[in-house]
């Protein structure tokens, strides 16, 4: 991962740049809403639906806590099956691994199904140095595959271009010119230049949505098509899972195939959802590997409040549902995992030195937690790495550190909430100090440090009477 | 790596053969059985779950239609004229009376690129849910191998209605003795379909552009 470490542009500087494209915004708030409403119908469809949330919150727990155990259990069936599992430590190992096993084939080419595991490694750079051409399948993966993009949504990674945008694209990347820009149209476009693809290409790439420890059965949910097509036609199959990823028994499986599409689509259930066992005699490929990366999974894994973030099943749904997200997009997060739930997974799965404006990317309204199909307390995360965030900044120390503004007014703030007597007279100072802010009642502008935090919001003034001087009046010195 | 996953769980009561092989429903991160208090059965009787299965089957725009077991080889014979199938693919195992007259049909032994050309495939399926619409096939008799349902550009399964579960808990204990054999699984709810391009939705990008169902009552 060092070739991944530039320089990471903080949030709140990387939110304008995306705030000031109209475009991107139309499209987001659109698609965010449109989402957001079918998720809602649907999860109101079923009577269990809280139910279902606290056994799928349970049953990742429960893997986490055992998760050493099961890995092995799992390797140990796919084994049996007659697959190989490779353990990858981080993303170079496992680049590596998949780099050697393509190279074996003796392809050039390998097709890929929409994977956000591989994104996160790089893996389609990786294979380029080795020579190989790894062929994104999935449509929104294939658009901005072709426009040299990032994805910014982890369900509809195109979700920031629109239908004439693409057509212009297919129009100079696949020589398709006669195109109109409606969708199925450009549906079909992509659907010619992938079959003779999908046909010919003898190894297969693709991410894991599950994987059951018990019987050592990896699943993988979609909608196109290109997932099917890319885990039984060719010859070679590589999987690459992240260890997070793993449920203990084949029955979890009801829990999370109601969950995931309801909460991550807005549908009953997605077009094809394909489950397999190691290797079939004479059904699919002949060869299948399935590499473990941990990539700093293991890490988290030891932080027992951060370790919720290992739950989450990619749904999507934090991102729709999140008022920040909806507004800047994903690129701003800097990270293949955007929205609510990148922002806690990201500054955990690499360093939090170089992501800590993430944590900050929220108003921790709670709309993320009460989306989340698996319960992941996303604010609560939030604010448990803030912490970590000022504890890290005091601990880097230094004289600037402990003249920081900030740290020196809640240091203030932390002495007189402590004590009666300095909170009293506090209140007494700012019913004073305050007179030549208040106009009609209300504080609209703070000088100096506070005026960036007032330029959005309006304060009440301080009362004329507290509720202590109010209490003493009425009672005395009673307590 | 497993050594730092154990080091990581190390003073969380967790790890280190804590969990292995106790399975389903052991123990989640308090030490309790995983409370599943979600509707495992549905107890609705045939003729309202085959309604419904129905229902959600036409709500992805595939075609659905309930018929009678002597009209299959018929219908499915119509379904290939009217779009003028000259060859249909029919997986070992599919029953004789079922199959249509009219177009060549191929068996499980074709290669790739007649794979690729021939205009459709019938088959039978494992199961069927209700609530979802889904049907899943299993590569048992009648389906073949998973490759024989994808290439095609049109898929007609047919589905027996006691085979139509009311819930998805019932259709993952039916398939678990599948799985436990090492039989791939496919759960298809409607046609291919995306939604890439501003959320539209498209019916048919890689799998069969066409799906159809026959639900064969009593």
């Amino acid at each position: 991962m060092s070739r991944l470490e530039l320089p990471m542009v903080p949030f709140p500087d990387a939110a304008k740049v995306a705030l000031e494209d109209s475009q991107l915004r139309r499209n987001l708030g659109k698609a965010t809403s449109a989402i957001r409403a079918k998720r809602l119908a649907l999860t109101a469809e079923l009577p269990d639906w809280e139910q279902l949330r606290e056994a799928g919150r349970r049953i990742k727990a429960q893997t986490m806590r055992n998760l050493d155990s099961y890995l092995l259990q799992l390797e140990e069936r796919v084994t049996a099956a007659g697959g190989t599992v490779h353990w990858a430590e981080d993303g170079d190992e496992a680049n590596r691994i998949v780099g050697e096993l393509v190279r074996r084939t003796g392809s050039s080419e390998a097709i890929k199904v929409k994977s956000l595991t591989t994104d996160e490694i790089r893996l389609n750079d990786a294979l380029a140095d080795a020579g190989v051409q790894a062929i994104e399948t999935d449509l929104a993966e294939l658009i901005i595959q072709l426009a040299g993009e990032a994805s910014s949504h982890i369900l509809v990674p195109a979700i920031h271009k629109n239908r004439s945008e693409i057509r212009e694209l297919f129009a100079r990347t696949l020589g398709e010119t006669g195109l109109s820009d409606d969708p199925a149209d450009l549906t079909r476009a992509a659907r010619k230049y992938l079959r003779q693809k999908f046909l010919s290409t003898t190894v297969g790439i693709s991410g894991a949505n599950f994987a059951v420890a018990e019987t050592g059965t990896v699943c993988v949910v979609e909608s196109e098509g290109n997932g099917r097509m890319c885990i039984t036609l060719p010859r070679t199959l590589i999987t690459v899972m992240g260890i997070e990823k793993l449920v203990p028994s084949w029955q979890d499986m009801e829990v999370f195939l109601q969950l995931l599409p309801r909460s991550s689509t807005g549908e009953r259930m997605n077009p094809y959802t394909s489950f397999w066992t190691g290797v079939h005699q004479v059904d699919g490929p002949r060869e299948f590997h399935l590499v473990l990366l941990d990539n700093g999974r293991s890490k988290v894994l030891a932080n027992e409040v951060g370790r919720e973030a290992l739950h989450c099943i990619r749904c999507s749904a934090c991102l729709n549902a999140c008022p920040v997200y909806e507004r800047t997009g994903g690129h701003a997060y800097g990270s293949v995992y955007p929205g609510p739930i990148g922002a806690v997974l990201t500054p955990q799965l690499r360093e939090l030195a170089r992501f800590e404006s993430l944590p900050y990317a929220s108003t921790l309204c709670g709309a993320c937690f009460d989306a989340c199909p698996v319960k992941i307390n996303i604010p609560e995360l939030l604010v448990h790495l803030r912490g970590q965030v000022v504890a890290a900044r005091s601990e880097r120390g230094g004289l600037r550190s402990s003249l920081d503004p900030e740290r020196l007014a809640m240091r203030a703030a932390a002495r007189v909430f402590a004590s009666p007597r300095l909170y009293e007279r506090a209140q007494r100072v700012s019913r004073v100090a305050q007179l030549p802010f208040v106009r009609r009642g209300r504080i609209e502008s703070l000088p100096g440090y506070l005026r960036g935090w007032s330029a959005t919001r309006d304060l009440r003034a301080v009362p004329k009477e507290f509720f202590r001087e109010w209490w003493k009046k009425r009672h005395g010195d009673r307590q | 790596m497993l050594a730092r996953i154990r080091s990581a769980l190390a003073g969380t009561g967790g790890g280190a053969g804590a969990g292995a092989g106790r399975g389903a429903g052991s123990a989640d991160d308090l030490g309790e059985p995983v409370e599943r208090s979600y509707l495992m059965r549905d107890e609705r009787a045939t003729e309202v779950r085959v309604a419904q299965f129905v229902e959600m089957v036409g709500e992805y725009r595939a075609g659905v239609r309930v018929v009678e077991e002597t009209e299959i080889a018929e219908i499915a014979a119509t379904a290939c004229a009217d779009r003028r199938f000259t060859r249909l693919l029919v997986p070992a195992g599919f029953p004789e009376a079922w199959r249509p007259a009219g177009p060549e049909l191929l068996g499980d032994s074709v290669d790739l690129e007649t794979l690729a050309s021939v205009d459709g495939v019938i088959t039978t399926c494992a199961l069927a849910i209700a609530p979802t619409g889904t049907i899943v096939l299993d590569g048992g008799p009648g389906q073949g191998r998973r490759a024989l349902s994808l290439i095609p550009d049109y898929h007609l399964c047919i589905v027996r209605d006691e085979q139509i579960l009311g819930s998805v808990p019932e259709a993952v204990r039916s398939l678990r003795e599948a799985v436990a054999g090492g039989r791939a699984l496919t759960f298809i709810s409607g046609p291919s379909a995306t939604s890439d391009i501003e959320l539209q939705r498209v019916e048919g990008v890689h799998g069969p552009r066409n799906l159809e169902v026959l639900v064969v009552g009593r």
